[in-house]
């Protein structure tokens, strides 16, 4: 992925990516070491309880923080230790009310990879094929709409799309009379009926956020696409191709997208960055109890086992992204597959 | 078979963005002709190529007539296009590894090429490659066909290129600069191989190039093109021996030759630069995280050469020969891996800050791309002052400096608030020059100087050169892998092969009698500018391309690939095999010299 | 060998014997691009404009008699008038007062992370790349390490904490996390720069590595770097306006362009003032510092074709 591209000196495909494998899994450990002590430093867990009514004898509040293991009372060291112990062994602690951070987590991890997924997925395809459809006809009218469109999209920040998508969605359902268009949450409470209707609700559910998602990854994606497919058109190799006597599609697909696509596998591992963070503001949005929601109720809780949890989650998917990225790129580019 | 010519250009006119590229074109290309269009570069000859196939850029206008055996192909529809390119007229382009697509193996690339005009079975296109692979001389072409484009070496490319254009059993090939890139003996071989190629397919060939003696040695016929337009037309020996126009003249003449007469005037007294036995040797790295040395580049490997004031020492070898390396082990002014250097009787490494500095002061260097040696954002006074202000010279006497030395090398003196890309190749040469006389060094290296230049601007440089070195007494190390050049400008002359000094000797002498079997391939490899002495030269063929730099080899180097080794004896062979021949002052690193002339 | 061929210099005006050269030592790299950037109208223009932006956000809230935090309960949603020369908000603070103060923001924000993240990369991406090796590997952990570390989630976790030392402190925040993917960008740019031959040729005349990275590289990535900067202002304020509507940022009763504009979105319909003026200033201000920074591409870089923009 992005780290270290350079280096083509390499034995084989295994190795290397294991080497890879092995890099990230450095980088995790202190990415998530950081994030507990930032967290730890950063957040009061203390002032969770503070301004109750009737209010909390601070003798249970420090019982509480104990027993949770978040009690700034005793040395951070001991509490890192502890924390990592349990992390460790797959137990990410309690959260500030007392239940189970794992429980919270497993609940949480399918309804964001959900919402990333699809919305990834798609934009990543959509914003692939308009960059090259638009280098192709660089300039012409088609070329120039793109463009613009995508730079108004960049340069809106997430929760104004999606407030505007939300708007769009009320007004649309409002004259047509219908409630085609579901914006809130991940399926209609208390539903119930056969597999069609579940599936159903949920695709109504799913569409505004996953377009929130998908159009900024199509805005972006396209721009880099073009320019790769831009560096490609005038190789020498298309006119080779050309020369060869193939025709104009297989030129520009065989030849021109194939190689084209092979800068891009960077991309792909930066953009799940931004996506995340954007997906961070869809979930809170739209109403979707996911991992970003989690992460702003849990810092205004002042939670900090959550929080790192997050943390752990956010880590983990980057470097699972930039490693497809590795495996792609290893997919694309014969370069980087030869044996020396 | 009919009159009417193969191939038939009339009237073609090509602008880029409203600016002319060619006009006027007319040629005309029989069956199983060979067609040289030859031409110094903006000359409009590759757009000519190009035009013929329909194959230029969007920005660019055709109008005219190319007829293919009478058939009209200028605003022919594409899809019409499509059928003739490759099956009838294919083309070799200049740059063989930008030329293919990196991401699919040559012998698919080849197969497509068969598939896209013949309704044949994967299988048996991929066969049809192989054979291919292996009638253009391609060792293993059953394994070899599996290799990616980066895998293979710049002949072998090019080599694969060949085999693709024939795939089709075309009738016209359209070659353009098709052996540029390639060092000398290579493009020998490939030479060769196009022979080949026109003998299995009885395909005609237009070979587009600047270099005349390439058009001297394979056209029939040579169309000389300058500004656009087709200045002069006939068969080989009426143009190189019976030019009518002046402009072909200037062209012939400008030519540095191979067979030129000039005498060498080496120097004498204390040498300025010693090296004796220099190596070096680079790390070949695996692993990412955690890299590991899995081998050696032997670089350098036992060079020895010696620079006297007021002469030019020139050192040549083909690319990965080792010259390179060894300028930069010079001028890195650090003490050697191996060997030793001497400057001005000075050990580079040895010194201290003060002394290393004003080391750097008298050795400068110019380098071959005169585009990238300068720095595009910086104005061309900034880059003539550079070395200067690093000496600690101050702002307006660097100034006062870069206006005198701007006027020496032949440029206006207000040039200096100007950027590089303002300049032409020749002109940029010359600001490079400017920097490096800057500090009023007094030995100058020059790597490939003139070789990214054309021919007529190569002579004013070289000119310069030589007047530079009367007026102010320097000694050059010139380094080249042009022959030609080497003949008319160096006093001496040394050979590397494969990271060593194999022979060394007074230009003439080498070039009249050369020792060494490798020096002696070297220079039949060039060709001469004049279709009779060409036709009447033998060339030895060196088999394959330079072995690998990271073995050591026990004995000579370069019998693997020695011509004169298949000839000895047994007992001989032996010697050759287990002795490292030894090389000393103007000697040669051979156990068996004989003298044979090739020139 | 004749010379009769030499090319004639291409672009180059005939250069008569009357063009006299004055006496004087030709002027440096400095002085010409300043030259460049001064005839560069379009530039000139967007330079005039961000100026007189500053001028508005700095003096505004001295020839205005509103306070930002002021509310005047006599007028409540009001359009602009000689008394609110911009009109009132829902709760009745002068949109004039409020605008300027979040102009002050803005600008100071987009700017100046876009000044210490594109500085930031530039320096560790040119260093990991120039000398590679250890300082590369130790160089380019730390940045792989800020990248897996989601910023948003730092800056979101960290800017709370910070309000006491204001709002500069977010400001730092903003731009140490906005600075990896271009240090990785100029890191390999840097990389193959450093195998050209116009820097081969400044070490074997004895330049210093620094200044071979002040001289020769970072000017030969200045266009990256510049359009970069640019895109880094637009995306200074973006986050900014994000994090704050979430709380993180800017906190009322202080305001931003961002915040501004995000509470004005709805009320864009029926009490434009309310939106447009934050809005347009926001375009204005991103549109000058792109002039600006086109000028100042094309004023670095020679073969810069004038006029095809």
């Amino acid at each position: 992925m992005m780290w270290q591209q350079e280096d083509y000196t390499i034995s084989s495909v295994p190795a290397y990516l294991a080497k890879r494998l092995g890099y990230y899994a450095v980088l995790l450990l202190a990415a998530v070491c950081l994030s507990y002590l930032l967290a730890s430093l950063a957040l009061d867990p203390r002032a969770y309880y503070a301004g109750r009514q009737p209010p909390i004898p601070a003798a249970s509040v420090n019982h509480h923080l104990t027993e949770i293991g978040v009690n700034d009372h005793d040395p951070l060291l001991s509490r890192f230790l502890h924390w990592a112990g349990h992390a460790v062994r797959g137990d990410l602690g309690q959260t500030i009310d007392g239940t189970s951070v794992n429980a919270e987590f497993g609940r949480r991890l399918g309804v964001s990879l959900r919402l990333l997924l699809a919305g990834t997925v798609l934009g990543t395809v959509a914003g692939v094929l308009a960059g090259a459809w638009t280098a192709v006809r660089q300039y012409r009218l088609s070329d120039r709409a793109v463009t613009v469109a995508s730079f108004a999209l960049l340069s809106t920040p997430v929760f104004l799309l999606a407030i505007l998508l939300k708007t769009g969605a009320i007004w649309f359902n409002q004259s047509t009379g219908t409630d085609l268009i579901q914006f809130t949450g991940e399926r209609s409470p208390g539903l119930t009926g056969g597999f069609w209707t579940i599936l159903k609700d949920r695709s109504v559910h799913l569409l505004l956020p996953t377009l929130s998602v998908a159009l900024f990854a199509v805005a972006s994606y396209s721009r880099y696409q073009r320019n790769t497919m831009l560096d490609v058109l005038g190789s020498d190799y298309l006119r080779t191709a050309r020369a060869k006597g193939l025709g104009r599609r297989t030129v520009l697909l065989k030849h021109g997208l194939r190689t084209a696509l092979i800068p891009m596998s960077t991309y792909f591992s930066y953009g799940f960055l931004a996506l995340f963070t954007g997906a961070t503001f869809t979930e809170t949005i739209f109403g979707w109890h996911g991992m970003g929601e989690w992460f702003i109720d849990s810092i205004g809780k002042n939670d900090v086992s959550s929080v790192v949890a997050v943390n752990v989650f956010a880590a983990v998917t980057v470097l699972l992204s930039g490693f497809l990225a590795d495996l792609l790129h290893a997919a694309l580019d014969p370069r980087i597959r030869q044996a020396s | 078979m009919s009159t009417t010519p193969l191939l038939e250009v009339a009237g073609l006119d090509v602008d880029f963005d409203g600016r002319p590229a060619v006009r006027e074109l007319g040629l005309t290309l029989r069956r199983g002709e060979v067609l040289g269009l030859v031409g110094e570069s903006g000359s409009g000859k590759s757009a000519t190529a190009l035009a013929v196939l329909g194959l230029l850029p969007g920005n660019a206008a055709v109008r005219g007539s190319v007829r293919l055996d009478g058939t009209e192909l200028l605003g022919l529809p594409e899809r019409e296009l499509t059928r003739i390119r490759g099956r009838r007229v294919s083309m070799v382009f200049q740059d063989p590894l930008s030329a293919f697509t990196p991401v699919y193996r040559l012998g698919d690339q080849i197969a497509e090429a068969v598939r896209a005009h013949q309704d044949v079975s994967r299988e048996r296109a991929a066969e049809r490659a192989v054979e291919l692979l292996d009638l253009v001389g391609i060792p293993e072409p059953a394994l070899r066909a599996r290799s990616f484009p980066h895998e293979f070496s710049g002949g072998m490319r090019q080599r694969a290129m060949i085999a693709m254009a024939m795939a089709n059993d075309p009738d016209l090939i359209l070659a353009d600069e098709p052996t540029t890139a390639l060092d000398v003996t290579i493009q020998a071989q490939v030479l060769d191989v196009l022979r080949t190629a026109r003998q299995a397919t009885g395909a005609a060939l237009l070979l587009v190039s600047h270099d005349l003696g390439v058009i001297a040695g394979t056209a029939d016929r040579v169309a000389v093109m300058r500004d656009g337009r087709v200045v002069e037309q006939g068969t080989v020996d009426d143009v190189f021996r019976r030019p009518r126009e002046p402009y072909t003249r200037e062209l012939l003449a400008a030519v540095p030759r191979l067979d030129a007469t000039r005498r060498p005037r080496p120097g004498s007294g204390e040498p300025v630069l010693r090296v004796r036995g220099l190596t070096r040797t680079f790390p070949v790295l695996k692993g990412t995280a955690f890299r590991r040395r899995v081998g050696t580049v032997y670089a350098v490997d036992g060079v020895d050469l010696e620079v006297r004031r007021g002469e030019t020492l020139a050192l040549v070898g083909e690319s990965g020969s080792g010259k390179s390396t060894t300028l930069f082990e010079l001028l890195e002014l650090a003490r050697p891996e191996g060997g030793s250097i001497e400057l001005f009787g000075q050990q580079p490494g040895t010194l201290g800050k003060a002394a290393a500095r004003a080391l750097r002061r008298r050795i400068q260097i110019v380098f071959q791309d005169p585009m990238a040696s300068l720095d595009p954002r910086m104005p061309v006074g900034d880059i003539v002052a550079e070395p200067l202000r690093t000496q600690g010279a101050g702002r307006a006497a660097a100034g006062r400096r870069v206006r005198e030395l701007l006027a020496q090398v032949g440029l206006d003196p207000a040039d200096a608030e100007r950027y590089p890309h303002e300049f032409s190749g020749g002109q940029r040469q010359r600001i490079g020059i400017a920097r490096a006389l800057s500090v009023e060094p007094e030995l100058l290296v020059l790597d490939e100087p003139v070789s990214a230049l054309d021919v007529s601007v190569q002579a004013g440089v070289l000119e310069l050169l030589q007047r530079l070195k009367d007026e102010l007494g320097l000694a050059y190390l010139f380094v080249s892998h042009d022959l030609s050049v080497v003949r008319n400008i160096a006093d001496r002359v040394s050979v590397m092969y494969l990271g060593r000094t194999v022979e060394a000797g007074p230009v003439d002498e080498v070039f009249a009698a050369p020792r060494h079997p490798y020096t002696q391939a070297l220079l039949s490899a060039v060709p001469l500018p004049d279709p009779e002495l060409e036709r009447k030269r033998t060339r030895i063929l060196l088999a394959g391309d330079p072995p690998s730099p990271t073995r050591r080899y026990e004995g000579c180097r370069f019998r693997g690939r020695c011509p004169l080794y298949a000839e000895l004896a047994e007992q001989e062979r032996k010697r050759c095999a287990v002795d490292v021949p030894v090389f000393e002052g103007d000697g040669v690193a051979c156990h068996f010299p004989r003298v044979r002339s090739v020139v | 060998m004749s010379t009769a061929l030499e090319t004639p210099p291409e672009g180059l005006e005939p250069q008569g014997p009357e063009k006299a050269v004055p006496d004087k030592a030709p002027a440096g790299r400095g002085t010409v691009v300043l030259r460049r950037f001064l005839r560069d109208r379009t530039a000139l223009a967007g330079a005039v404009v961000l100026l007189l932006l500053f001028l508005l956000a700095f003096a505004g809230p001295y020839v205005t008699p509103w306070s930002y935090s002021h509310i005047d309960y006599t007028a409540l949603r009001a359009a602009p008038s000689a008394d609110h020369w911009w009109g009132t908000n829902r709760i009745g603070q002068d949109v004039f007062a409020q605008t300027v103060r979040g102009l002050q923001k803005s600008l100071v924000i987009g700017l100046l992370v876009a000044v210490l993240a594109t500085g930031l990369a530039s320096l560790v991406g040119a260093c990991a790349g120039y000398f590679g090796g250890w300082t590369d590997r130790l160089l380019m952990f730390f940045v792989d390490l800020l990248l897996v570390f989601p910023s948003f989630l730092v800056i979101a976790i960290i800017s709370p904490r910070l309000r006491s030392g204001g709002w500069f402190a977010f400001v730092g925040l903003l731009a140490v996390f906005g600075w990896m993917i271009t240090a990785r960008v100029v890191r390999s740019m840097t990389l193959s720069l450093k195998e050209r031959e116009f820097v081969r040729a400044a070490r074997f005349m004895g330049v210093g590595p620094f200044r071979i990275i002040w001289r020769h590289i970072l000017p030969n990535i200045a266009s990256f770097l510049i359009i970069d900067a640019t895109i880094q202002v637009g995306g200074a304020v973006m986050s900014e306006t994000a994090l704050s509507y979430f709380g993180f940022g800017v906190q009322p009763p202080d305001v931003s362009l961002g915040t501004l504009i995000a509470s004005g979105t709805s009320a864009a319909v029926t009490y434009p003032w309310m939106f447009f003026f934050a809005a347009g200033l926001l375009v204005l201000f991103v549109l000058a510092v792109n002039l600006v920074g086109d000028g100042l591409r094309d004023a670095l870089d020679p073969t810069a074709r004038r006029g095809t923009r």
